[in-house]
């Protein structure tokens, strides 16, 4: 029996009827064609699934696409668009669900927009700089999850970064780089956005 | 990687999703954050016929408040996540230790789903928050249809691996911790699987001490090391009327594993286990005791 | 060859772009219509009899197309690795016949439009299973009486080696000392991130097939799939597009990969089986799987006399692409950097109803190195000598190169003394060793482990070895100028992509940004081999600056022709070449490249087109060395361990990107400091497996490593135009003995000699309070370790029953 469900992706809205137990993951590569989120283990503990719902990091293997009727979802695919980090979500209000509050963004720190005009977020662009990927399979979900860590964390330390990265492995780069990267990232981010010229 | 099929409701209020509840009971669950019912069902070591989202309730469960009529205590909603307890300033004030614990449960992207509710419910052997409900003497708030309302103290709830003071129907929504007593502290210390994360021994030991300096309430509570989160009352004994010196905390810690069969596992064998309970005992204990002395 | 500011640069990587965006295209994300997903039955049992199959219920599940099993497909694979000369290698089904041989082993296959009804079909399908005694360790396959694996392979021996040199007896009679060491390396699982994949789509009318699987040999698997279909090579394409890793594990034939390509001619649409973790733990390829038992006679100054060494290997239940030859490659690498001159070894190869074991990231050379580094370390406690100055005692000197090893190796270049002296450098080596007696005095346990070692990459020639191992590249200048490399050598985040445009960018210089490189593809070039034993630089890499170079020469001559000279008188510089001493008279690589395909400015000798290709076989093997040092402090009341520091000193001759090189060394000690510490593949008594998912399987998370020191040097080799040596495994191979030998180092005041790996807290812990127990225990063991040498597999040492 199929539901139906309306989920935000990246921005856009969308519609959809899937049965209860299709797993968020496989509703993302599977129905939505954005296969960045990748599938690295069972138990959910590799993290490869990272995406964002409602600002917040989750591994996408271990929701229902059910689960995210009404809510906001943000892959890598979506990630570039968001620009800086917004601010921390509010506390939850009585008689509302737990929103992730947008205020406007900040004027996206333009640096280096890649090839053809990519127009990577500073996390993306950090990891590429700093070589913190090899194989990039873990990639998407490691970046999504720098994303949250830098949201709660914006000036982490070495050993914050470490910690706040405990649920993603990666078997190829054994982290250093990915630890500079998220280092780029946090200083960049930190910094003051350019006047507008 | 696949659970099996099953039905889906996402209720919009608690006394509509306690009727779904109390339908078939054997084969309905109930979804908080999904992060430790979910893994089984994709497993396919659980498969429940349908199951019911807590998640348009968050707006009545997902609040941490001071407690009704006791001005110092907190009332924390079944459905508040680690994320929010962690960085909760009331939970950091009154008891910091749930803080602590919740900060540290799983990783970052697990702390954003998980749920007090959703953990203490599902009674995981090795889950960190069982242990930290006994030391602190939580009251848990059981619901059922109607408005029927009970309340178990914590030592009555866990029953056995998975197994909890649950009826049929009912859910938990409510985790009460008490006012937090004069010279009173408490912390958690724990040997983390390097693989799941979860406790191979983790221990939430609760002090309070006299004007005399001596140990007036002791509470240390064990998980991962038995079928079930337990407190180690020969150790609680051992300590409550003495001073609390490190020698007598060493003896104490002894006996944190008296009477229970440690578990086994291709991870960790029974002796070691027993032996870690007694060291992060002690370790709990020490930090406890700090924090004890240093409170006003 | 022509050195420019690209090769030894480091540059970010072109890869980068797609990956960070999610843009990446692994077997996965390649969708075609009217797929449908195959889910494999697979035995409960480590050795059973299979009876009858009843897919009834699965068939009638809504949207199952079709459930096959042995009856069906009788398929087999072969090994590249038969060794044993006398028996042909037992036939490997890629579904189980009338016996299944290791849990997990495929019984059958379902598909179903769905992926989730494929999972659930499965789990309808019934199966009878008579389940029969099995041998899931070495030694309960080398038992009196053990079951039998393969019946043909009497007490479940595949194969005897013996390589001896020397008078190994006299060796011992003129010994100071005999040192003696047990050891069991423990199996692992590669654990790439992304577990196996493969789509196949058949066009019946086409008669083509095309394979993406997620493998580093695409064109070995090309091969072995047109065999088995029957169909030609020409009309088979494989793929291999962005994988998520290998470490070994893919470099292989598997049943999966075939059966996918064998249900899509069968049925006549796209068949697509993706694996999950717990399958990929049961039978992807596991690494390792080795007991040693080594005695060396040292002399009072701790130099090695002569080795001995019983090296026993676990093939597991099947010979996969190379299962046989990996423990081989333990005795080709048994001295190590060492200049021992005798040795007398003997490998035996052992069935077990376990998984099949292949290559895993260094793939026989870790194996060797452990016990050599375990080795000098346990020379150096019973003889009271620094563990550094016992390796320097014993390394081959520099003015010893070229060196033929006892075993037979012949190393090419190296200067062992330098990384070990440059490590303990930058370790702050004395200092250290002062800290550590400071520390003791506190009742506090530092420890500091080396691990020195010299590691075989780049394996040729073809005809020594005995297989095709050399690579093929193709350079094609296109007509605008840009630059297309096609190289059989795919990446599995290795970055071929950059460093092979590198290559070809400092050969011809021409702009970075200029060169693009295809790989993994069998459509597109020319035949090749593949990625594995880290030959991509000194192997491809020689096959891709040949074919550059040959490039270069063919653009003189059109160039000569455009300049109306000679080319004797032309230099070639910066992509451009121009008349000696005539500074105006000059064509640009692009002008060179448009006239060539042009063409009607060409004298008629010359032909049109700018492209060379050339087939690369090395003459030798090259070795790469280093040493590794590990700082680490033991909590003796836990065992818990704390890694502080890791010094990584390596030396891969010409290193084309460095930024990219210390990637391949960071990720390989992470690897290093996974099976020290963490991972172990464990099977119970009945063969299965306890450790089938990653709630039990432990990698180094971010938080469980420590910041990693890099130094390197630089010892050009001789087996190809770069003197590159190649980088990819040694990262794995030093650290894993720094690792252990340290904590070992840290219990030295307790007199613990060894603690098998993975050093868990409790097995430090445990090992602790064997020594604290008293003499009483210490005699057992020590009456143990003097046993006479009866020639059967010693007894086991206390704690490791059931291996």
């Amino acid at each position: 029996m199929k539901l139906p469900i309306r989920v935000t992706v990246n921005g856009a809205p969308q519609a959809h009827e899937v049965e209860p137990r299709l797993l968020l993951v496989h509703y993302l590569r599977d129905v939505l064609g954005l296969t960045g989120a990748h599938v690295g283990c069972d138990t959910s503990q590799c993290g490869a699934c990272t995406v964002l719902v409602d600002g917040q990091a989750v591994k996408s293997c271990t929701v229902l696409a059910v689960q995210t009727d009404g809510a906001e979802v943000t892959t890598i695919e979506g990630l570039a668009a968001l620009g800086p980090t917004p601010p921390a979500p509010l506390p939850v209000r009585e008689g509302g669900e737990d929103r992730h509050s947008q205020s406007p963004a900040p004027p996206f720190p333009t640096r280096e927009r890649g090839p053809g005009g990519l127009g990577l977020h500073p996390l993306q662009q950090a990891f590429w700089d700093q070589h913190g990927l090899q194989c990039g399979y873990c990639t998407p979900g490691m970046i999504m999850a720098a994303y949250d860590l830098l949201r709660q964390h914006p000036r982490p330390s070495e050993a914050e970064i470490r910690h706040g990265l405990e649920g993603v492995l990666c078997r190829c780069t054994g982290y250093q780089h990915i630890v500079a990267a998220v280092q780029q990232a946090a200083e960049q981010l930190a910094a003051p956005a350019p006047p507008a010229s | 990687m696949f659970p099996r099929a099953f039905e889906y409701v996402a209720p919009d209020t608690l006394d509509e999703a306690l009727a779904l509840l109390a339908e078939d009971p054997d084969e309905t669950r109930a979804l908080a954050g999904g992060h430790s019912l979910l893994p089984l069902m994709k497993l396919r070591l659980a498969a429940p016929r349908r199951l019911v989202d807590l998640r348009r309730l968050r707006g009545a469960l997902a609040h941490v408040q001071p407690a009704n009529g006791n001005g110092g205590g907190l009332a924390i909603g079944a459905l508040v996540t680690y994320h929010a307890l962690a960085t909760d300033p009331s939970v950091h004030e009154r008891h910091p230790v749930m803080a602590e614990v919740a900060a540290a449960i799983g990783d970052l992207q697990v702390r954003n789903r998980g749920t007090i509710g959703g953990s203490l419910a599902h009674a995981d052997p090795a889950g960190d928050l069982p242990a930290v409900a006994l030391a602190l003497d939580a009251r848990l708030q059981l619901t059922a249809r109607g408005g029927a309302e009970r309340t178990v103290p914590a030592t009555d709830f866990f029953q056995g691996a998975y197994t909890t003071a649950l009826g049929p129907g009912e859910l938990l929504t409510r985790i009460d911790l008490p006012t937090p007593l004069a010279h009173s502290g408490a912390a958690y210390a724990k040997a983390r699987n390097p693989a799941s994360g979860y406790a191979v021994a983790g221990v939430a030991a609760f002090l309070a001490l006299g004007a005399d300096g001596r140990v007036a309430t002791a509470r240390v509570a064990v998980t991962g090391v038995g079928e079930v989160a337990y407190r180690a009352t020969a150790c609680e004994a051992a300590l409550r009327g003495q001073e609390p010196t490190p020698e007598r905390l060493r003896e104490a810690v002894a006996q944190a594993a008296a009477g229970v069969q440690p578990l086994e596992d291709v991870y960790a064998s029974g002796a070691y286990r027993a032996h870690l309970t007694s060291l992060y005992a002690e370790r709990a204990l020490r930090r406890a005791l700090e924090r004890a002395r240093g409170a006003s | 060859m022509v050195l420019s500011r690209s090769v030894g640069a480091s540059i970010k990587r072109r890869e980068d772009p797609r990956l960070v965006t999610g843009q990446g295209q692994y077997v996965d994300d390649v969708r075609l219509p009217g797929t449908l997903y195959m889910a494999f039955v697979r035995s409960p049992h480590a050795h059973a009899r299979v009876g009858r199959i009843d897919a009834t219920a699965a068939l009638q599940q809504p949207g199952v197309a079709a459930v096959f099993t042995h009856a069906d497909c009788a398929l087999a694979l072969t090994t590249h690795a038969a060794l044993n000369p006398e028996k042909p290698p037992p036939p490997h089904p890629v579904l189980a016949g009338d016996r299944v041989r290791f849990v997990g082993e495929a019984v059958a296959v379902v598909l179903a439009d769905d992926r989730y009804v494929a999972r659930d079909a499965a789990d309808l399908v019934e199966v009878e299973y008579e389940p029969l005694p099995a041998a899931a360790s070495m030694q309960a396959a080398l038992a009196e009486g053990a079951p039998l694996v393969h019946d043909d392979y009497p007490g479940n021996v595949y194969m005897k080696m013996q390589r001896n040199q020397g008078d190994i007896e006299a060796a011992f009679r003129q010994a100071a000392r005999v040192v003696r060491l047990d050891i069991f390396n423990q199996r692992v699982n590669s654990l790439p991130m992304e577990p196996r994949a493969a789509l196949a789509e058949y066009r019946r009318y086409d008669e083509t097939l095309t394979l993406w699987s997620s493998n580093q040999v695409p064109h070995t698997l090309r091969s072995e799939v047109a065999k088995l279909l029957d169909m030609p090579e020409s009309r088979v394409r494989v793929i291999a597009p962005d994988v998520g890793g290998g470490f070994g594990s893919k470099l292989n034939v598997y049943p999966e990969e075939v059966l996918t390509a064998w249900a899509a001619k069968r049925l006549g649409r796209p068949v697509k089986w993706v694996e999950e973790r717990r399958e990929s733990l049961l039978t992807l390829s596991h690494g390792r799987g080795q007991i040693d038992e080594i005695e060396a006679a040292v002399a009072a100054d701790g130099k090695i006399l002569g080795l001995r060494a019983r090296v026993v290997g676990d093939l597991g239940a099947h010979l996969l692409l190379f299962t046989a030859l990996i423990p081989v490659l333990t005795i080709n690498m048994l001295v190590g950097p060492y200049d021992i001159p005798v040795v007398a070894s003997e490998l035996t190869e052992v069935f077990t109803h376990c998984a099949p074991t292949d290559a895993h990231r260094g793939a026989g050379r870790p194996e060797a190195t452990f016990l050599l580094e375990r080795l000098m370390d346990r020379i150096a406690a019973e003889l009271g000598l620094d563990p550094a100055d016992v390796r320097r005692r014993n390394f081959v000197q520099p003015g010893q190169f070229p060196y033929t090893s006892a075993v037979g190796s012949v190393y090419d270049s190296g200067n062992y003394p330098a990384a070990l002296d440059k490590a303990l450098e930058v370790v702050g080596y004395r200092a250290l060793r002062e800290e550590q007696r400071r520390l003791r005095a506190q009742g506090r346990y530092l420890g500091i482990g080396l691990g020195s070692y010299v590691e075989l990459t780049g394996v040729g020639p073809s005809r020594g070895f005995g297989a095709p191992v050399w690579e093929a590249a193709v350079v094609r200048a296109e007509p605008d100028g840009t630059v297309t490399v096609m190289c059989g050598a795919p990446s599995q985040g290795q970055g071929h992509e950059t460093s092979f445009a590198q290559l070809v960018a400092g050969e011809l210089g021409v702009p970075f940004e200029s060169v693009r490189v295809l790989t993994g593809d069998t459509a597109v070039g020319v035949t090749g081999i593949g990625t594995f034993g880290s030959r991509s630089m000194p192997v491809a890499g020689g096959a891709i600056v040949g074919a550059a170079a040959r490039v270069r020469e063919k653009a003189l001559q059109v160039a000569a022709a455009l300049l109306e000279a000679a080319p004797e008188d032309l230099e070639y510089r910066d992509g451009q070449a121009m008349v000696r001493g005539q500074p105006g008279k000059v064509v640009t690589f692009q002008q060179i490249a448009n006239a060539a395909y042009a063409a009607f400015m060409l004298p008629p000798e010359i032909e049109p087109g700018l492209e060379a290709t050339m087939f690369f076989d090395p003459p030798n093997m090259t070795y790469p060395f280093g040493t590794h040092v590990c700082v680490v402090e033991v909590d003796p009341s836990s065992g818990e361990v704390q890694l502080l520091r890791f010094v990584a000193v390596d030396d891969a001759g010409r290193i084309i990107n460095p930024l990219l090189a210390a990637g391949q060394i960071h990720g390989g000690i992470a690897q290093g400091i996974g099976q020290a510490l963490y991972e172990e593949i464990v099977y119970d008594e009945q063969g299965q497996l306890r450790t089938a998912s990653l709630m039990d399987y432990a990698i180094p998370t971010a938080d469980k490593v420590p910041a990693y020191e890099l130094d390197h040097t630089e010892t050009p080799g001789t087996t190809n135009p770069l003197g590159a040596k190649g980088i990819g495994e040694a990262g794995t191979i030093g650290s894993t003995p720094a690792v252990v030998n340290a904590v070992l180092d840290a219990l030295q005041p307790f007199g613990v000699t060894h603690i098998d790996m993975p050093l868990k807290p409790e097995r430090i812990w445990q090992a602790i309070r064997g020594r604290q127990a008293g003499a009483q225990d210490a005699a057992v063991v020590e009456a143990a370790e003097e046993a006479p040498d009866t020639g059967e597999p010693r007894r086991v040492p206390p704690g490791q029953e059931g291996r």
